[in-house]
């Protein structure tokens, strides 16, 4: 595992150009380096985790009790609105570029990312663009309120005068994606050390490449429908107006159109993480390597062509419903194989549970229910009564929360050693691990049965027999997000004290990035790593 | 080791290269998603998704059987768009025609406010399967109607049911929503 | 479905039905099985895949705790080194695929019955609104029966100032009436945003689009109230516009049919007779309170930018041709409606006069709803 000739803290002293990172807020403001980028990454990925939490609390308030006491209902459908762009945009999909920042340079034995100056600003667009779209909160006209999906005419002719800044910030949005994206692809294809081959790959970098793919397809096409808005709204055009030709359904064609892959791109880095870190505590290499590869390009592609699954109420002729019926189900077979992969690997192996694992663990549990309510909402006629209520809530927060974000956790947890030098306070970790294991079942969990038994989405106020089922999910939400600061803590501590880290951190790990020493680095493989026949 | 195999892909001009076809790559799907806006209109027209009914249809009598032996019931509807003040209803709310037979109905219409207003129609047709089978030769939903303060008008809808209709349609609905569609003509409105 | 499978899965939904029914409706657990054929065939659908789905967490998560417990390190496991096997992951491969078709087979079926609303012998065209549902019973012979459907749960509940009543937000003023064991058409649309209309007992969903007309159809076997909601997001008040059906005897619903078809009639009368300034004030607070509140607020502030106040006003206190133009003809690219088409000339005199002599305004005039039927003819 140490014999691949890597270069470790003697790159300091054969590279001239650089002694080390400058000091104070320049550092962070021109930084090249992807350590440091991905360090931004993460840190405001972490900050829009909690703001966007403390949405969801003030939704999970106002719906603790039946009645109307804390908020408007038009502030309540602001707060629906921010909690979904924020933690969409602002906390998973931003952290899981700062993981592949961090990560797969040092995965695929490379110095830096392709693109190093285009990666700085990709990151600069984002405070930005999340500073004018939580400012309109502060506006008279108040934040969006037309939901994360924003269909027209809601989001067009009837919205607050602040939709021109959201459609800005999602343009922003858009453009640091496909910016990273495109340093992603390149680093991977360009930048692999000689001997790493695609299939020598870390199933992160896979899952990582795919996803990159996704977003260069996907994200000019949300840019295209928040311009069609836009022209829409300021500019005479008729794109979602019946009475120009137009249709308030085209909208909901080009939105999803973006927003299933979008899904996936939120949950393929989610497999990959976990593929990186069962086999490390399982002590057993990941079962079915080429397959995952397989399973997940066929998710990608997959993904392209079941977008009219959350229109079907809208009135699509019955042939269209039925395709995207069963195009919809057959996703549940490539997804099953990797559950069935990461079971495997764990299957005669040698497990132990530190922080990292338990995350992992749980993502497979709990990911793989949200799976299953997933195909019961892929049956379109079952789904005419599961549509737009509480049950796709919980489906949803299933997939993500104790699936992205748990992945994101889990990956934190795995790789904070590597960053930081320190190992990270294993008690205060698994206490984390399980109030949140426990508050999300108690927050989600419920939700299935309040959509069944007929509560609407995106109401901030309901009929008597939801009463009980909500509190429960209220005290659960306040739970689980109190129990998100015991993380930052966790994670501050972890950066500034703890016990020294080794190169390999854990007793099972692979990986080039196990090869350099704890804290990793200001630079590593400035001079590529040779790598042996026969890894993966 | 390092310095021999320093791979083809490495170099920075592949970086450019590779670069720029995702950039492309990126474009070409954000003009995709521009493109879906009339291929949504293309598909929604071969197949009659989506209720929507063709534009003006050209009929010849001499082509054109009438099937004396069957009937549909063609019931009419008039509703307004919240913002829409007139008063827009059919004057007969329902009629019984032979497939291929041309039949006309009237639409009335009055605006009772105090200004000029340019309304535009837009019809629907259910079930969606019949929306392709319904030609209309001349209909007021062509083209916007203007009237001004306290005008009414008597619109014509001129309509034939294609032979080909399947046998098991017997009945459809044609509907019409009235939109206030002024602020994009405010030089007609101005006349 | 093979017989013996109908058999077990009737046993397990009459097990589920026996928890729900035992429990208060509360902490309901399951969907409604419905009272339509449709909605029973939707239910069957849903605990079938649920089902399924519950035989296959069994062995995952079985294998995946088995894996837990006996591989521990802890324990002294020692890994095995087997990384892949070709046939196993054939066979996980195909089996699921199986599963699928086998799932796939039945939910073609319904959703074709679903999908045919041909032979109705009723049709309704069912309006969304912000923030109400319109029913319209299409008939070529006789007065057109048409009103609007309000929330009618008082705003002293929702504030919390009095105790919820049994059926807080999901009743309403005037009900949609259909007869029982008829196979009702509904032709959904909406004057505004996209609305959705759902009745959960009857598995009925379908969007209500601005400029396109949707259809769904019911035939309800059983008498009753049937309560639903809007499902799709449409504003402030999206979650206060409940949906209420009351399914009756055909004979009932034919005299209430003709009732209504009078009522029509009789509004011509209401119109014609003279009106107090207190009538119309009271009246026009009924009317206010049902229509106008939402925006304009309980107090007339409104919530500004979007929704102005009407205290203090220039249109609620200046000239009342104007306060009368908005009213009717409202005010284009705003969400102001053009109540003209909606409310009847009683109403809008009645709330005019309200609005002009309340909510902190006091003119002192009023408008009759003669003055209102002259204003739309002229």
């Amino acid at each position: 595992m140490n014999n691949l000739g890597t270069a470790d803290g003697h790159d300091m002293h054969h590279d001239d150009s650089h002694h080390g990172p400058s000091k104070g807020i320049s550092r962070w403001l021109y930084t090249t380096n992807h350590k440091d980028i991905g360090s931004l990454y993460l840190w405001f990925s972490l900050a829009m985790f909690l703001l966007g939490g403390t949405f969801a609390l003030v939704i999970r308030l106002e719906l603790f009790q039946p009645g109307l006491q804390f908020v408007e209902p038009n502030f309540f459908n602001q707060m629906t609105t921010m909690h979904g762009l924020v933690m969409v945009f602002g906390a998973v999909m931003p952290a899981f570029v700062g993981l592949a920042n961090w990560m797969i340079p040092m995965m695929i034995g490379a110095p830096d990312m392709a693109l190093p100056r285009m990666n700085n600003w990709s990151f600069w667009i984002l405070p930005f663009a999340f500073t004018m779209l939580a400012s309109t909160l502060l506006m008279e006209a108040g934040a969006p309120n037309f939901g994360w999906t924003f269909y027209a005419p809601l989001s067009t002719t009837y919205a607050p005068e602040t939709v021109t800044f959201f459609i800005f910030a999602i343009h922003m949005m858009g453009a640091s994606s496909i910016m990273g994206s495109i340093n992603i692809i390149a680093t991977i294809q360009n930048l692999r050390a000689p001997g790493m081959t695609y299939m020598k790959m870390p199933l992160f970098v896979w899952t990582w490449l795919i996803t990159a793919y996704l977003l260069l397809a996907v994200m000019p096409v949300l840019a295209g429908v928040v311009t069609m808005m836009l022209f829409d709204i300021h500019f005479g055009t008729s794109f979602f107006n019946a009475s120009g030709g137009g249709d308030p359904v085209l909208f909901q064609h080009v939105f999803w159109f973006f927003g299933h892959p979008e899904v996936y791109i939120m949950i393929l880095p989610a497999f990959g993480i976990v593929s990186e870190i069962i086999p490390t505590f399982s002590r057993k290499r990941l079962f079915g390597y080429d397959s995952m590869v397989y399973a997940t390009s066929s998710i990608a592609f997959l993904s392209f062509i079941v977008w009219a699954h959350h229109m079907f109420t809208v009135g699509m002729p019955l042939a269209g419903e039925l395709f995207f019926m069963y195009s919809t189900m057959i996703i549940a077979v490539p997804t099953g194989v990797k559950v069935f992969n990461w079971i495997s690997t764990m299957f005669k192996g040698s497990i132990s549970f530190e922080v990292p694992m338990l995350f992992a663990i749980s993502f497979v549990v709990l990911f793989t229910f949200g799976g299953f309510t997933g195909l019961m909402l892929a049956i379109a006629p079952a789904d005419f009564q599961y549509h737009d209520t509480y049950f796709v809530v919980a489906h949803f927060h299933y997939v993500l929360v104790p699936g992205a974000v748990f992945s994101i956790m889990a990956a934190v947890y795995y790789w904070l050693p590597k960053w930081t030098g320190n190992m990270y306070d294993e008690t205060l970790g698994k206490l984390h691990f399980w109030l949140s294991f426990v508050g999300i079942n108690i927050l989600f969990f419920p939700q299935h049965f309040l959509g069944l038994a007929g509560m609407p989405r995106r109401i901030p106020d309901y009929a008597l027999q939801f009463a009980d089922f909500n509190m429960v999910s209220s005290i659960g939400a306040f739970l689980f997000g109190f129990s998100q600061l015991l993380f930052v803590f966790v994670v501050i501590k972890c950066v500034r004290v703890g016990k020294k880290a080794t190169d390999e951190v854990w007793d099972g790990s692979h990986g080039l990035e196990w090869t350099v020493p704890s804290p990793a680095p200001y630079h590593t493989f400035t001079t590529p790593p040779s790598i042996p026949e026969g890894s993966h | 080791m390092s310095e021999q195999v320093k791979q083809e892909s490495q170099t920075p001009q592949n970086n450019s290269r590779l670069v720029l076809k995702l950039l492309l790559g990126a474009v070409g799907m954000f003009g995709f998603g521009f493109a879906l806006v009339p291929l949504y209109d293309v598909f929604c027209d071969i197949t009659g998704l989506n209720g929507k009914t063709g534009g003006r249809y050209s009929y010849e009598a001499v082509e054109v059987e009438v099937d004396e032996e069957r009937l549909v019931t063609v019931q009419f509807r008039a509703m307004n768009n919240a913002n829409m003040s007139w008063q827009f209803e059919p004057v007969e709310s329902q009629v019984q025609v032979h497939p291929g037979e041309l039949t006309e109905v009237m639409f009335y219409a009055r605006n009772p406010s105090s200004s000029t207003i340019v309304g535009q129609a837009v019809p629907s047709v259910s079930p969606f399967r019949a929306a392709d089978y319904l030609h209309k030769t001349e209909c007021f939903c062509f083209s916007q109607q203007t009237l001004m303060a306290g005008e009414d008008i008597n619109m014509p809808l001129l309509f034939f049911i294609d032979q080909d209709i399947p046998e098991d349609v017997t009945k459809l609905t044609l509907s019409y929503t009235l939109f206030d569609v002024t602020a994009n003509f405010q030089q007609a409105a101005s006349l | 479905m093979q017989p013996k499978n109908k058999i077990l899965l009737g046993l397990l939904s009459s097990a589920l039905m026996l928890i729900s029914a035992h429990a208060s409706a509360a902490w309901t657990l399951n969907m409604p099985v419905g009272v339509t054929d449709i909605s029973r065939e939707t239910y069957d659908l849903h605990m079938l895949i649920t089902i399924i789905c519950a035989f296959i967490a069994v062995v995952v998560y079985g294998v995946l705790i088995w894996s837990l417990v006996k591989y521990r390190k802890s324990k002294g496991a020692k890994s095995a080194s087997f990384h892949e096997n070709t046939t196993i992951e054939i066979v996980w491969t195909v089996i699921p695929i199986v599963i699928l078709i086998s799932m796939a087979i039945p939910s073609t079926g319904v959703l074709r019955q679903i999908y045919d609303a041909s032979e109705s012998e009723l049709d309704v065209m069912i309006t969304g609104y912000q923030w109400r549902w319109q029913y319209s019973y299409l008939d070529d012979e006789g007065e057109e029966v048409s009103y609007f459907s309000n929330l009618s749960t008082p705003n002293d509940q929702i504030a919390g100032l009095d105790e919820k009543n049994e059926n807080y937000l999901l009743e309403v003023d005037e009900p949609l009436v259909i007869p029982v064991n008829t196979k009702v058409r509904f032709l959904l649309t909406s004057a505004d945003v996209i609305h959705s209309w759902w009745v959960p007992q009857f598995a009925v969903k379908k969007d209500a689009i601005p400029g396109f007309v949707n259809e769904s159809w019911v035939i309800a076997e059983e008498t009753g109230t049937f309560r639903g909601q809007c499902t799709e997001l449409c504003g402030q008040a999206h979650g206060f516009m409940p949906v209420v059906v009351e399914v009756v005897e055909q004979a009932e619903f034919d005299a209430w049919y003709a009732e209504r078809q009078q009522a029509a009639a009789a509004i011509a009368e209401l119109t014609s007779q003279d009106w107090s300034m207190e009538q119309l004030v009271a009246q026009g607070e009924t009317v206010y309170r049902t229509y106008c509140m939402a925006c304009h607020q309980q107090n007339g502030q409104g919530l500004p930018p979007a929704f102005p106040a009407l205290t203090g006003s220039e249109i609620a206190i200046g000239p009342i041709e104007n306060h009368v133009d908005v009213v009717l003809n409202g005010v284009a690219g705003t969400a102001m409606a053009a109540f003209g088409t909606q409310l009847n000339p009683v109403d809008i005199a009645a709330v005019i006069t309200y609005e002009r002599n309340a909510l902190g305004n006091s003119v002192g005039d009023l408008i009759t709803p003669l003055e209102i039927l002259q204003a739309q003819a002229e």
